[in-house]
This record gives C-alpha cells, sequence and structure tokens, in this order.
C-alpha cells in the first residue's frame, strides 16, 4: 500500500506543477509586493527636519535665492525657499502648487507631497523645495520635486499686483506666476471645458480692443460652486475686475481665483 | 480655445483600479455579462440611458453627438440618452473605475479595449457582444431596428478582433486612427533632404541633429530663431511600443506576462536617450503639444495622432498659439519612422464603445440599440471627419459621399483640410499594417510603464545624468513597482480560457481517482481494524 500512496503523491506533485506551468510564466524583472503610497509616505515620513529661523535660508544649504532661480538653466536642479499661495487638489501623492515670494513667484507642477502634508500646505506657508527647473509650453516651473516644510518659517501671502496697464506688453512674463489682478476688463465670452459644465472654464476678457485668455481652472478653485456659478453665468458686455494667478500657457493664461463684477 | 490642458489626473489609479480587482482561480472565469437579449424590446416603457463620450476639444465633435443623439431619440422617443464628455480617455477610465464600486457605471461608455479589459475584473458589469451582434432582430443590420445600421460582415474585421477577448467581444469599434509623423517639407529640403514615403528612425534622428545647427549669433540655421526642437513624439508609450513591435521585441503576451524589459528595450531606449541628450529629441510632457512647435517653426518633424491633425500646419484650422508666432511651410503626412520601410508598423488607435450590465434587461438593450446606432453612416462620416479618424464601417467607407469627401481633400482648409485628409488616407492605406498590443488587466499599466521609460531617459540625460546598463537596470526595478507590473497577471479575471486542455483533465483525474482510492484505503483499513479489535 506505500507503494500506492507514494504513487498518489507524486501525481498529486505532477498534477499540481503542470497546473502552475499554465499559468505562472517567468517574468524577466522580479516583482516584490511593494506599496507605492507607503513608499512616498514613508520618504516624506524620513525627510529630515530641517532647523530654519525666521530669518532667510543661509546661502551655504544649497538653497538659491529668486534671482538666481529665475537665472537657472532648463533642466538645472534648483532648491528654493518660498511661500505657498495656493494649490490645485492633490492627487495620488502629488499637489501642484503656487507660490510666491517677495521677489517673484513659482509654480510647482506635481510636486510629490502626501495627502496629510497637501492638507497643510496652506495659504502662506513656507516650504523648502527641491527639484529641476522645466518650461512646458512657455511656463517656467519646477518639476520632479520634493519639499519639507519650514519649521518656524514666518508667513508670507503676496497682495496681488495690479498689471492691467502690462497686458499685451512684453514685460507681462516678468511677472509669470505672481498673483495679480486686472481692472476694467471687458467679458467677451465664456466657453466650458467640453462643452459643459463640470470642468475648466475659459475666459476671453478684452481691455482696449485686444483679447486675452483666462482660465478657471477647475483643479484649483472649482470647488467653489459660487465662484464657478458666477463665473459660468458672466455675459459679453459685462466689466470686471479678475484676480488670480499669471500662468502661462502659449502666452498669458490667468489662472483666475477671484471676478468682481461692476 | 486651448487645446487641452495637461493638469490631468493621469495616472489613476493604482489605487483605484485596486478597488475592483478580484483575484481569478488558477483557471481564469468569465466575468462579463451573461446578459441575453430579450425576444422583444418593450416600448411601452421609458429608459433613462447614461453616454459617457469622448472628444479632442473639438466642438464640431460635440455637435455631432448631440445630433446622434437627438436624432436616435427621435427613432426611440420612449429611450432618453443623457450624454456627458470628457477630452481624455484616462479621466473616462477613472470615472468608470470609481463608479464600477459604487454600482453607478454608465450604460454607454466610449473607452479604450485596454481599459474595458479592466473594467472587467467587475464581475458581470461588461456585455459580450458576440452573441447580440447576430440576433436576427435586435443585432447589427437586424429586423426590428428603426435605421440603417452595418451588418457585422460591413464592420472592418481587423477593427472588430481588435475588440475580442477570447471568445468575447468585449464592445465595438467607434472611429479608428493611427499615429502620422508630420514633417515641416520647407524646412526639411531646405537643409538638403529628400523625404522619403517611408521614413526610417536613421533619417528621422540624421535630419534632426542636424537640424540643430546653429548661425554665429546662436539662433537657429534652419529657422534662424532662439528655440528649435526638431522631433517631437507626443505619445511615449505609443513610441516604444512601436519601435519594440517594429523590432520584433517582446512587449507583453496574450496571458499577460510582462516581456518588455528585454535588450532591445534597452538599447532602443539608449538611442532615444542619445537624441534627448543633444535635445534633438524632446517629447509632449517635457516640452508641449508637437503641433504647436511645430506651426511655430520650432520643430520639423512631430508624430501624433491622426485625430490631431487639425492642429497640425500653417492652415491648421485649430491653433493654440498666436497668429503672429505662427510661420509658414508645408506640411506632409508619412507613417511613424520604421526599422524596415518594406514592413511598415504603426499603432491602431482610436475609441471604441462598450456597454455596461444593468439589472433591466430591456434597459440594457436600449444601450445596445443606441450603441448600435453610433454606427451609421451619418454619425460614422461625420465624425471621421471632424478629424484624421477612419470610419469603422466599410459601409461608411465606401459610400459615395464619403469617397466624395476624402477626394476634395485641399480643395479648402476647413473640412477638406489637406493635412486632415492625408492622414485619413494614410491610415485607410495602412489598415493591414497596423497592429495593437495585447489586452489584459494590467495593460494600461504597462503602456503607462513603456511611456515612463522614455519619459525618464530623456529626462536624466537632460538633467546630466547618463542612461547606461546600470541606470536601465534600476529603472526596470523602479517602473516596474511603480505601475505594480505581473501583479495583475492574468486577473483579467474575466479572460476565458475555454475548456481545460486534455492533460489537465487526465492529471486532474488522476488527482481525484488518488484521493479515491487513499480514502477506500483509509476506511477499509480502520474497518479491518476494528475486526481485529
Amino acid at each position: 500500500m506505500k507503494k500506492f500512496t507514494a504513487v498518489c503523491a507524486a501525481a498529486l506533485v505532477l498534477t499540481l506543477s503542470a497546473c502552475g506551468k499554465t499559468t505562472e510564466e517567468p517574468v524577466a524583472v522580479p516583482q516584490p509586493d511593494i506599496d507605492t503610497d507607503a513608499i512616498v509616505e514613508t520618504v516624506l515620513e524620513n525627510v529630515p527636519d530641517v532647523d530654519v529661523d525666521t530669518e532667510p535660508q543661509p546661502e551655504d544649504d544649497g538653497v538659491m535665492s529668486y534671482a538666481d532661480y529665475a537665472a537657472a538653466a532648463l533642466d538645472d536642479e534648483v532648491t528654493v525657499v518660498t511661500y505657498v499661495q495656493a494649490h490645485q487638489s492633490w492627487w495620488d501623492n502629488k499637489v501642484t502648487v503656487y507660490c510666491q515670494d517677495q521677489d517673484g513667484a513659482i509654480f510647482l507642477y506635481e510636486l510629490a507631497c502626501s495627502e496629510e502634508d497637501a492638507a497643510k500646505l496652506n495659504e502662506g506657508v513656507q516650504i523648502k523645495v527641491t527639484g529641476f527647473k522645466s518650461e512646458w509650453a512657455g511656463e517656467f516651473e519646477i518639476t520632479d520635486a520634493t519639499f519639507e516644510f519650514v519649521e518656524g518659517g514666518d508667513l508670507f501671502v503676496a497682495a496681488p499686483k495690479d498689471l492691467t496697464d502690462k497686458l499685451g506688453t512684453d514685460e507681462l512674463i516678468d511677472y509669470q506666476n505672481q498673483k495679480v489682478i486686472f481692472t476694467d476688463m471687458t467679458v467677451v465670452s465664456v466657453a466650458f471645458k467640453n462643452d459643459q459644465p463640470g470642468d475648466d472654464i475659459y475666459l476671453t476678457l478684452s481691455k482696449d480692443d485686444a483679447e486675452y485668455s483666462f482660465c478657471l481652472e477647475y483643479y484649483l478653485n472649482g470647488s467653489d460652486q459660487e465662484f464657478y456659478d458666477l463665473v459660468s453665468g458672466l455675459e459679453a458686455g459685462q466689466v470686471v475686475d479678475v484676480e488670480g494667478f499669471l500662468y502661462w500657457y502659449e502666452g498669458a493664461n490667468t489662472h483666475i481665483t477671484s471676478v468682481t463684477v461692476k | 480655445m486651448i487645446k487641452m490642458k495637461r493638469f490631468g489626473k493621469i495616472i489613476l489609479s493604482l489605487a483605484a483600479a485596486g478597488l475592483v480587482i478580484s483575484m481569478a482561480g488558477c483557471h481564469g472565469k468569465t466575468a462579463g455579462s451573461d446578459f441575453k437579449i430579450p425576444e422583444t424590446f418593450d416600448e411601452s416603457r421609458d429608459y433613462e440611458i447614461v453616454f459617457w463620450a469622448k472628444n479632442d476639444t473639438n466642438q464640431t465633435q460635440t455637435q455631432i453627438y448631440e445630433k446622434c443623439v437627438a436624432d436616435f431619440e427621435a427613432l426611440y422617443p420612449n429611450i432618453h440618452v443623457s450624454m456627458k464628455l470628457y477630452n481624455d480617455y484616462s479621466v473616462i477610465y477613472n470615472d468608470v473605475i470609481t463608479n464600477i464600486a459604487t454600482d453607478t457605471t454608465p450604460n454607454v461608455c466610449i473607452t479604450y479595449p485596454d481599459h474595458i479589459a479592466t473594467y472587467m475584473t467587475g464581475d458581470g458589469e461588461i456585455v459580450f457582444l458576440e452573441d447580440l451582434i447576430d440576433d436576427p432582430k435586435y443585432g447589427l443590420a437586424g429586423s426590428e431596428l428603426r435605421f440603417d445600421g452595418p451588418s457585422s460582415d460591413e464592420i472592418v474585421p481587423k477593427y472588430l478582433d481588435e475588440l475580442m477577448l477570447g471568445d468575447h467581444l468585449m464592445g465595438l469599434p467607434f472611429m479608428r486612427s493611427s499615429e502620422a509623423l508630420y514633417i515641416n517639407k520647407t524646412y526639411v529640403e531646405a537643409m538638403g533632404y529628400e523625404i522619403p514615403d517611408v521614413p526610417t528612425w536613421d533619417w528621422v534622428w540624421e535630419v534632426s541633429e542636424a537640424a540643430l545647427a546653429q548661425n554665429p549669433d546662436g539662433t537657429y540655421a534652419v529657422n534662424g530663431q532662439d528655440v528649435m526642437i526638431p522631433f517631437i513624439y507626443k505619445s511615449t508609450d505609443n513610441m516604444l511600443i512601436t519601435m519594440l513591435r517594429q523590432r520584433d521585441a517582446g512587449y507583453s503576451d496574450d496571458m499577460g506576462n510582462i516581456l518588455i524589459f528585454n535588450e532591445t528595450t534597452g538599447s532602443i531606449l539608449k538611442e532615444i536617450a542619445s537624441h534627448g541628450k543633444t535635445k534633438a529629441f524632446s517629447t509632449f510632457k517635457i516640452s508641449s503639444y508637437p503641433g504647436n512647435f511645430m506651426n511655430a517653426g520650432q520643430c520639423i518633424l512631430a508624430v501624433d495622432s491622426t485625430a490631431g491633425a487639425t492642429w497640425i500646419g500653417s492652415n491648421a484650422p485649430l491653433s493654440d498659439i498666436h497668429d503672429n508666432k505662427k510661420v509658414e511651410f508645408e506640411t506632409v503626412v508619412r507613417p511613424v519612422p520604421q526599422y524596415d520601410p518594406s514592413n511598415v508598423r504603426m499603432i491602431s488607435q482610436g475609441p471604441s464603445v462598450c456597454i455596461f450590465n444593468k439589472d433591466d434587461e430591456q434597459e440594457v438593450l436600449a444601450s445596445w440599440l443606441f450603441t448600435q446606432f453610433l454606427l451609421t453612416n451619418e454619425v460614422q462620416e461625420s465624425y471621421s471627419e471632424t478629424e484624421g479618424y477612419v470610419p469603422v464601417t466599410l459601409k461608411a467607407q465606401n459610400d459615395p459621399a464619403y469617397l466624395e469627401y476624402l477626394s476634395l481633400g485641399g480643395s479648402d482648409n476647413g473640412l477638406h483640410y489637406s493635412v486632415k485628409i492625408d492622414c485619413v488616407n494614410m491610415v485607410l492605406g495602412n489598415i493591414d499594417n497596423t497592429f495593437i498590443t495585447p489586452v489584459f488587466n494590467g495593460s494600461t499599466s504597462l503602456r503607462n510603464a513603456a511611456g515612463q521609460m522614455v519619459e525618464n531617459c530623456v529626462k536624466t540625460v537632460r538633467r546630466k545624468g547618463t542612461v547606461d546598463d546600470a541606470y536601465l537596470e534600476q529603472m526596470y526595478t523602479e517602473v516596474s513597482q511603480m505601475y505594480r507590473l505581473g501583479e495583475q497577471r492574468g486577473t483579467v479575471g474575466s479572460r476565458d480560457l475555454g475548456p481545460l486542455p486534455r492533460t489537465s483533465v487526465i492529471l486532474l483525474s488522476c488527482i481525484a481517482i488518488a484521493w479515491i482510492c487513499m480514502g477506500i484505503y483509509v476506511i477499509r483499513d480502520r474497518f479491518a481494524s476494528k475486526k481485529r479489535g
């Protein structure tokens, strides 16, 4: 009977191995069981805290002045200390942030960030960012960046700068990404992305017979229903003041944050 | 009008996908629906059909969808179609995944086959169509239809095959396109190059590097401007996939095995990186839309979808850049670069349409009727004319009205815009040269990983890094982890693998017999012991 049992066991082994071969081809790269979300969070958690005084950052820790950042070549690694002004909605451990200090503004595209930290990116908060200077369709920005909060850092909330008289001039780009205001603009048209409400709104305003593009960026403030409805309901001919961030897409394309109908 | 922002929630969702992935057993199971078509469509009731559609930020496409819905509702007054428009497939995918979890999927959805495969991981979500299309009453060209739709024989067989998963038909094709190499003929010829009928990769790289020649003042010789990115590829996942296919190298197989990490991939990535380093080559994600650069005279070779043809060229009817940035040049359309011009390979892409199962069979039948309506000549022809799409039915492709449309290519810069119709003719002439990649749960992640590797390599060399064997090995591991490649393999769950192989039946029979014999032995042994006791 032992022989019989052994034969049965061998058949069992053979059967199981045959079944396995039909479904489990080898893969060239090992596939460890790794949770990417956990990795990002762990990395972020383990970023050492930096003791930073409320004084400006010392030069020797690699932090660049805004002027140095502006002068840096594309694709250079850059480190800046700046202040959050607003951010788009967090997603997949990334968040896109509008930053500004007393000298200039910086756009952080898809900054690596946990959801927990994104909730702390309040207006005026000081952060230290390291990433790569990039340009996309004329928009200068920092990409592939990580950041840390500056402990004890001061707050800075930029006041909107009136650039109405810069519209249509070559100087306008010097203020790229800054918090700005344009006054006494006339509504030309309001168009929904996809021709339906529920996403970005493209707003065309005119001043002195020239037209300019603005955008209600849905991920920035689309959840503000009152604001969304206000912009949706604008009619040609109305005169408005608009505030926002001087984003760039093949030219000025301000992401609006406030509209005042006159 | 802005073409499309890049602030997409693009990577969707490893996490979200995880919500719906249910692990299949050793031999797979059918996760699609076993929906049976009702004998009769009950017209005494009203039906609400939710339709999620994709457009290319093209108002004409929106109007066509709206007219399609209105025309259908006029034929079937008891069916009301509620349409939601997207301009990004990945967002549709994300929303569907989210809504599967809450059982609030749309009835009909424009989507990609890769995505349908993931949707199918939720049991019973997708209605299989292989039986429905041949239903004599409500199938394609069925007797009870109130419109003149195509028969199953009148759908381009290759396009229908693209929706087959095992023995099941996951959906119907809606539109097809491919990629094209758009060339600034004026500048390329000014550089002394002739444009071949089928450009090779060697030709593209050579011209791209030559276009970096600069004047003493630092401007580029070919355009006299400060900016020149000679070659931009819009979809880098397509780029690597196509290059691998052209070289008969591994990518994946029908079982969902990941084969992309191979020597050919390494050599291709090194080649791409070498031109990224000189900045002769860039990508959409790094720089922006190739058409914008091309129209500004800042790019001479661009690979983009034929469905983006109306954005490319001096006289393009759609544009994101200011008129004062545009330059005059002649645009020619060619197949994407090839390794072997005598064996052209290009990707087949474009929207398909699937139906989600619901508890109410009549509601599903209403969805099926609307889905078929999308394949009628008027919808097919009018939608294809908005971009470089080709109709998916032979009925539309051979319709005299459509042939006349094609014959008028170049007669104006609107409906008959030459670049668009050149693209359509190029795709129509290469239907047999198109390919698709295997569809399985995880194929979307693999596609994303392919693009990510190209982007990583180009970024790395632009940032003064090195792309060598060690770099590639490390990147393979990181990308594999990031996209969880291989973890979802075989869980398309839904893939019906057919009957068990004979050998498996024999072996499983053996095991059953063995267990029975062992059981008999144990019982008999105990019985004998008791008797001895």
